[in-house]
């Protein structure tokens, strides 16, 4: 027979199986229920916490979805104008060299307007992490293309789907920016289950370690979901997600130790 | 020492924490100067060449969110593309010296000396309401002396200050007295002196947060009046110019930086023939010293605006005299610089004869 835990017995200390980090602010999230942006968050947050860095981050958030991300990340912050983040950090981490510096980008951010900044950030080795969540759609304003929209995937500027002979092809810049002598750990991660979840946390505090280890620039793309965006319920938006963009922006280390590993 | 070359050696000496810039003629010798000097070797000092101008006055706002004191220089096109990050940094507040060696345009425009870019500096250049201060040297010295003046203003007002050279004042060799070098700030004296940088959070304080985002609209308003409370007391406390034979003068020439040395000569060929005239030369374009000139018009005869342009300066001058005196302009354009005599005689016939 099972015995029943009262509520007083659970809230006890020893009790205590998960407690949000105080690397999170008590706000409440600003994104979709179902979005892949909180449990980003979270996991970088926690990382942080745990490897004592509060102190000694600073973290850049960009435009789009995520511009609020300093109002829920319980560290110093600045935000940046569109697609310019590694511009940003890398004047932080060259006068900083002693902090631990990120930027956090959707993809309209990083791989369009900002892919100069992206790139050449990259192939200086600035010695900072990127977070880069890939969601092929530009959430914040409303369901537009991004240079990630899959071939024949509808948005609101490509209602009839992406023609390629059109609109171009979706652009896979993590493997773009693996080839560049610059990164040093290139990583394409998601957070759609628990061991996603752990997954994606482990390649976070890869990236923070081996940014301590000033040897280039760090990179861990998270293939995350949109459902408001891709009009679909949270549930359907993973499976979406785990059918279509997978096969396409597949997971897995793409370059360790300066390495690809993956052509 | 060149113009440029008396910037960058300032800039070392007075302590600048990092300079990020993009080549472009008529300014490359700032960097150049600044690379060959090893600034790293001699004050730590950061100089990286950036991917463009529109990353360059980012990785501005990235240092001095952090309280660094930061530097980059231009001319017109690139400054062109800067306006953005400039519009980011007056919204968040934050402080950086500029340096725009003025070429003509529009467009590629010409590699030759202009002051076609005063509206785009003094009225804002970029989107939303604010300014920037804009000292505009006409000597090698000043361009010296405005990198000292420059951060002393940017991060008493918290506001970024333009540097308004033109490619004449920036090419030019003159003699040069240079000052002791001060040394960098520590990160310690940084965190006292700007608490609102980004640093790294501690124990003893909230986090600090660098953003001019405010989506609600009343929060957004009060940001607004907060940045035009200051406009109004740097126009109230830092007006600043220089004043040349104008005691007894009965025109006067208002002209700025190449244009004002030009008409230097100007009225040694009028007081000549018996003409009185003098000069007013604004060291500061914004804040423009308008109630100098509403004091002086009425007891003028006309004011002359010169200025290497169609005419940009003359409606700020028409502005602060409220029609009292008659206000002509003269210029040139394409990057050619008028001579004194074309300047004399236009006020001789055209002005007070015409």
């Amino acid at each position: 027979m099972e015995e029943s835990i009262t509520k007083a017995e659970i809230i006890k200390p020893e009790n205590l199986v998960y407690k949000k980090t105080s690397l999170l602010t008590d706000k409440v999230l600003s994104y979709c229920p179902g979005c892949g942006h909180g449990t980003a968050h979270r996991i970088i947050m926690e990382v942080l916490d745990e490897m004592g860095l509060q102190s000694k981050t600073i973290g850049v958030a960009p435009v789009g979805c995520s511009v609020l991300a300093y109002e829920f990340m319980n560290i110093d912050m600045q935000q940046a104008a569109h697609g310019r983040a590694p511009a940003l950090a890398t004047a932080i981490k060259r006068l900083h060299p002693e902090k631990t510096v990120f930027t956090y980008q959707g993809d309209g951010d990083l791989a369009a307007i900002g892919t100069a900044e992206t790139i050449h950030a990259c192939n200086r080795g600035e010695n900072f992490t990127i977070f880069f969540i890939n969601n092929g759609i530009y959430g914040m304003t409303g369901g537009q293309m991004a240079p990630t929209t899959l071939e024949g995937m509808k948005s609101s500027t490509t209602p009839y789907g992406r023609d390629w002979h059109q609109m171009g092809h979706p652009l896979k810049i993590t493997e773009l920016i693996a080839q560049l002598p610059g990164t040093y750990y290139v990583t394409r991660q998601s957070v759609h289950t628990p061991v996603s979840v752990r997954k994606a946390k482990k390649a976070v505090r890869t990236a923070i370690e081996l940014q301590h280890q000033n040897r280039g620039l760090t990179f861990v793309e998270i293939v995350s979901n949109c459902n408001s965006g891709w009009k679909m319920t949270p549930v359907q938006a993973n499976q979406w997600m785990v059918d279509n963009m997978f096969p396409f922006y597949p997971l897995g280390d793409i370059k360790v130790d300066g390495e690809l590993v993956k052509k | 020492m060149k113009g440029n070359e008396a910037f960058a050696e300032a800039a070392i000496r007075e302590g600048v924490d990092g300079y990020f810039g993009y080549p472009i003629t008529p300014q490359s010798e700032v960097m150049e100067y600044l690379t060959s000097e090893k600034p790293h070797e001699r004050t730590g000092m950061v100089v990286l060449q950036a991917e463009s101008e529109v990353a360059s006055i980012n990785m501005l706002y990235g240092g001095a969110a952090c309280g660094k004191k930061v530097m980059t220089s231009s001319s017109s096109p690139g400054i062109s593309l800067m306006q953005e990050g400039i519009s980011y940094m007056a919204g968040s507040e934050l402080p950086c010296v500029l340096l725009n060696v003025v070429r003509g345009g529009p467009g590629l425009g010409t590699i030759q000396p202009s002051q076609a870019d005063y509206f785009q500096s003094t009225k804002g250049g970029g989107h939303g309401d604010y300014h920037m201060i804009v000292l505009a040297p006409s000597s090698v010295q000043e361009m010296y002396d405005y990198v000292e003046l420059g951060y002393e203003l940017a991060f008493k007002y918290r506001t970024p200050v333009m540097v308004q050279s033109d490619g004449a004042i920036g090419q030019m060799m003159e003699k040069v007295e240079i000052g002791d070098q001060k040394p960098r700030l520590t990160e310690e004296e940084i965190i006292k002196n700007c608490p609102w940088a980004t640093t790294g959070k501690t124990s003893n304080r909230e986090r600090n947060i660098i953003t001019s985002l405010n989506l609600e609209s009343q929060v957004q308003e009060n940001h607004n009046r907060k940045l035009q409370k200051k406009y109004r007391e740097i126009e109230a406390n830092e007006v600043r110019f220089e004043e040349i034979l104008c005691e007894d003068a009965e025109y006067i020439f208002v002209a700025y930086g190449t244009s004002a040395r030009i008409c230097q000569k100007s009225i040694q060929i009028l007081r000549k023939k018996g003409i009185k005239v003098g000069l007013v030369r604004p060291i500061t374009l914004y804040p423009f010293p308008k109630d100098h000139f509403f004091k002086m018009a009425g007891h003028i005869k006309g004011i002359l605006s010169v200025e290497m342009s169609a005419g940009q300066m003359i409606e700020d001058i028409k502005l602060s005299v409220e029609g009292k005196v008659p206000v002509y302009h003269f210029g040139r354009m394409g990057g050619i610089v008028p001579s004194p005599t074309e300047v004399a005689d236009f006020l001789e016939h055209q002005f007070i004869k015409g």
